[in-house]
């Protein structure tokens, strides 16, 4: 065994991004390629023997991480180091030698098994492949693996087809523990299982890890199953980790406010939770085409930071940045705002008679609380270019008064070992610039 | 508090190529006006057929095949008084014909279901899908006693020339306008533009409050909302159930939620029903059913979710697979019992429901709502044959009184 500070797996700025109107045809047309960031810049240690948790929502990239690390994907950028040496380097003899220490188990039990194959096939295929002793000591490896993990060796002539979801989820776990790796991707391993059965597997992923001494990274976006299983967590934003740390601290006193609204939207199975006040986090998911500027979380971030001499409260600089993200987008519908036949001549053209009026209908429709009288004038005033459909100045003029540092630089993760990529834990003078 | 709905004996049965499924079994529920009624279980245990039964949706190779399904409707209980049809305000629907049966859909009962991207039609835009909703329902209600109310005055004429010319559209622009107001109402944000666009312009979570939105187009008495959240993601799950539970305090509406998340009952329903093998075996109010479960069934349900803030502790499993549900496989016994920590000789005949308590809401189908657990009448521990998984056989404890099915208390 390695020594406690030199980390099995260590993950350095690693990069995928997909490229969308890449072909040929898009090419001759002249189009640029768009980037979609699956994976944005991550970095972080796994350290032998434990479990670590990358939990996200859907499309954060927290899969595609798993897969490039083990190099089931090129990576865009960036590095892997398994046992010291770099993935994306290896080749040949070393590469299939990274292949049996890496194994990973995939979310879905009914598509990842080949169902014209025997089990007793499926799990002897890595075998095979990496030709380990005799047919007879295969076959006999092949019937240990299947009672291990809590299965009969007779079914090994059975199909898939014949097995539930749990006992399925068993299979893919066998084929994974064949070659006697050290280190195993569980991409969402539970979330096809009902809870009682997903009960059992996680009881027997626990059990492996303690009996051959294995180290886990676990994929999920079920919190509670992270925080049952996991001894770090990494919780992933849009390709970025936002904050890693370890497990009770995670969950026990979350730094980053996308940890928090996360543990504050899981509904608890208690008589305690019609009561239980939690604040949920409004809007969507951006899309990873064209991830916000700055720190990513903060077009729906409860807690963004509003400018150093602005007096004002944190629901209505909310409000403000939800108003501000609308008009940046052109995301509200001029001609129906309000009264709609005001708005438009007889020759179809947008046209606004009565500047106030159309900029109250506009304030009413989009901001969710009143305005103390100062911004309320301020808004006002930058709202008015609306009316001749003057996107950009609006914009302007709501950017020069109601500017976030959390929208102009990206906050680095940081050090120790509990470090959150947000401005309200580091200083803002640390931040790199996003340029 | 009046039932809005009671459903007596049902049974809902496929008649499959290797045999006849009972999915679901002899279910009695009573739904109470107003409230927010929970179906909790895993998957296969018959949930979403019940609801599918529900608003007549079971198709072939499955059929309703007995039971009573009376709805509370004053108004059409006077139009049909001569019937069977017929008791009190109560109308039967499985006794009324397909024709004023499907009248009912949309105007008292719609559903939500769990998937919105295979819900909605990829080749219409979301505002013309609602509105549709809202016309047939403008439509139905102008004469509500023809057959074919939904579509009048809307023939196969005007359904080509619909294709050239917009007056003669089916969707006409009041029920455009109020799509609109609906998606507002469930919290899309330029509501005017959004209905112009395609399903796969919107996010799951959008398309879901689209979906909420079409379901309210009749305002409907009863809301059946079949796995709601289980396709989203968790902040998007708590905006969603948000805007339920804002909805159903706004128009009274009663809501039937159907889900496998306990969290989402606990956080959402009054009273819970826990369903297996197709059949209630647990009811009750939630603190029954949360804090005092009986079945061992609900015991382990609740045993074996990992808690949010709990520490690391071993979770207690249910042993073993759901049942196949084929009626040549189901025993004349309790369904659980070859999955039971707690089985004992009794189980071998098919139990009732019992009463849990003097108050009456509390109930399930097991004898140890009456009788205690020893374990001199234990049945042996592979009474029922050598099940998968030896492994977790090996570990479990050998005096099966110390599993009772978790510590979530």
């Amino acid at each position: 065994m390695s020594d406690v500070h030199q980390p099995l797996v260590k993950v350095d700025g690693l990069e995928k991004y997909f490229w969308e109107n890449d072909s040929l045809l898009d090419r001759l047309l002249g189009e640029d390629p768009i980037a979609v960031r699956a994976v944005d810049g991550v970095s972080f240690d796994i350290r032998e023997g434990e479990t670590l948790g990358l939990v996200g929502e859907s499309g954060c990239g927290k899969s595609t991480t798993g897969e490039t690390l083990l190099r089931l994907q090129e990576p865009t950028g960036g590095a892997v180091e398994f046992e010291g040496n770099n993935v994306y380097d290896l080749e040949g003899k070393d590469l299939t030698a990274f292949r049996r220490e890496a194994q990973v188990v995939f979310q879905d039990p009914f598509s990842s098994l080949d169902p014209r194959m025997t089990i007793g096939r499926i799990v002897q295929q890595p075998l095979d492949v990496h030709e380990v002793g005799s047919k007879a000591e295969r076959r006999e490896r092949v019937r240990d693996l299947l009672e291990r993990v809590g299965l009969a060796a007779e079914h090994a002539d059975r199909y898939p087809h014949e097995f539930s979801g749990g006992q399925r989820q068993r299979i893919g776990i066998a084929r994974a523990l064949a070659l006697e790796p050290e280190f195993i991707v569980l991409d969402e391993p539970t979330s096809a299982l009902d809870v009682s059965v997903q009960a059992q597997v996680l009881n027997l992923l626990d059990d492996l890890q303690a009996d051959f001494g294995l180290t886990y990274l676990l994929i999920s976006h079920d919190l509670s199953v992270i925080r049952h299983v996991c001894d770090r967590v990494a919780v992933m934003y849009l390709g970025e980790i936002v904050e890693i740390g370890p497990s009770e601290e995670i969950f026990g006193e979350p730094k980053h406010p996308y940890t928090k609204a996360l543990l504050e939207s899981v509904p608890r199975a208690s008589t305690d939770e019609r009561d239980r006040e939690r604040e949920t986090i409004s809007g969507d998911v951006p899309s990873p085409r064209d991830p916000p500027s700055g720190c990513r979380f903060r077009t729906r971030c409860p807690e963004v930071i509003p400018p150093d001499d602005l007096e004002i409260d944190q629901s209505e600089y909310r409000a403000i940045m939800t108003l501000r993200q609308r008009v940046e987008q052109r995301a509200i519908s001029l001609e129906t705002v309000g009264d709609e036949d005001r708005r438009v001549d007889d020759d179809g053209e947008f046209v606004v008679e009565n500047v106030d009026a159309f900029v109250a209908d506009v304030k009413a429709q989009i901001l969710e609380t009143t305005l103390p009288p100062r911004e309320d004038e301020a808004v006002t005033e930058a709202l008015a270019p609306l009316a001749e459909e003057n996107w950009d100045t609006a914009a302007e003029r709501l950017e020069e008064r109601y500017g976030s540092v959390c929208e102009r630089a990206n906050p680095d993760l940081g050090g120790g070992t509990h470090p959150a990529a947000c401005h309200l834990v580091s200083a803002p003078g640390d931040s790199r610039s996003d340029g | 508090m009046t039932d809005i709905l009671r459903i007596d004996g049902l049974k809902t049965r496929f008649f499959t190529d290797n045999g006849q499924v009972n999915a679901v079994e002899d279910l009695d529920v009573r739904i109470e006006d107003g409230e927010v009624f929970g179906i909790v279980g895993e998957s296969g245990s018959g949930k979403s057929v019940m609801a599918l039964s529900i608003i007549d949706l079971i198709e072939q190779p499955g059929r309703i095949t007995d039971g009573e399904i009376w709805f509370r409707a004053p108004d059409i209980a006077d139009e049909l008084v001569e019937t069977d049809a017929v008791d009190g305000d109560y109308v039967d629907l499985r006794a009324m014909s397909p024709e004023q049966r499907g009248l009912l859909r949309g105007s008292r009962f719609s559903m939500i279901f769990q998937d919105p991207m295979s819900s909605f039609n990829p080749s219409i835009t979301v505002g013309e899908q609602i509105a549709e909703a809202v016309e047939a329902q403008r439509r139905a209600r102008s004469n509500p006693r023809s057959l074919d109310a939904k579509s009048q005055h809307y023939g196969l004429t005007d359904y080509l020339l619909g294709g050239v010319l917009s007056s003669k559209r089916y969707v006409s622009e009041p029920s455009l306008d109020r799509a609109i107001e609906l998606l507002e109402l469930v919290g899309i944000p330029d509501p005017a533009e959004r209905a112009e666009e395609y399903p796969h312009e919107y996010s799951g979570g959008m398309l879901q409050r689209a979906m909420i939105a079409q379901a309210l187009a009749g305002e409907p008495d009863v809301l059946i909302a079949d796995e709601p959240t289980t396709a989203l993601d968790v902040t998007i799950q708590a905006q969603v159930l948000d805007l339920l539970a804002e909805l159903q305090t706004e128009t009274g509406m009663t809501i039937l939620l159907i889900t496998h998340n306990l969290g989402v009952v606990a956080r959402m329903c009054d009273r819970v029903g826990v369903m297996y093998a197709g059949e209630i075996v647990e009811r009750g109010t939630l603190g029954d059913v949360f804090d005092n479960p009986v079945h061992p069934y609900t015991q382990g349900l609740l045993g074996s979710i990992p808690d949010l803030q709990g520490v690391a502790e071993r979770l207690q499993p249910i042993e073993g697979n759901v049942p196949s549900l084929l009626d040549h496989e189901m025993p004349d016994r309790c369904y659980f019992a070859d999955r039971c920590p707690k089985a004992m000789e009794e189980c071998l005949e098919h139990p009732p429901e019992l009463a849990v308590n003097d108050r009456g809401q509390h109930a399930t189908r097991c004898y140890l709502a009456e009788t205690e657990y020893t374990a001199a009448k234990a049945l042996p521990t592979d009474y029922f044959g050598a099940t998968e998984a030896p492994a977790e056989a090996d570990t479990a404890p050998e005096e099966p009184t110390a599993t009772d099915g978790g510590d979530h208390q």
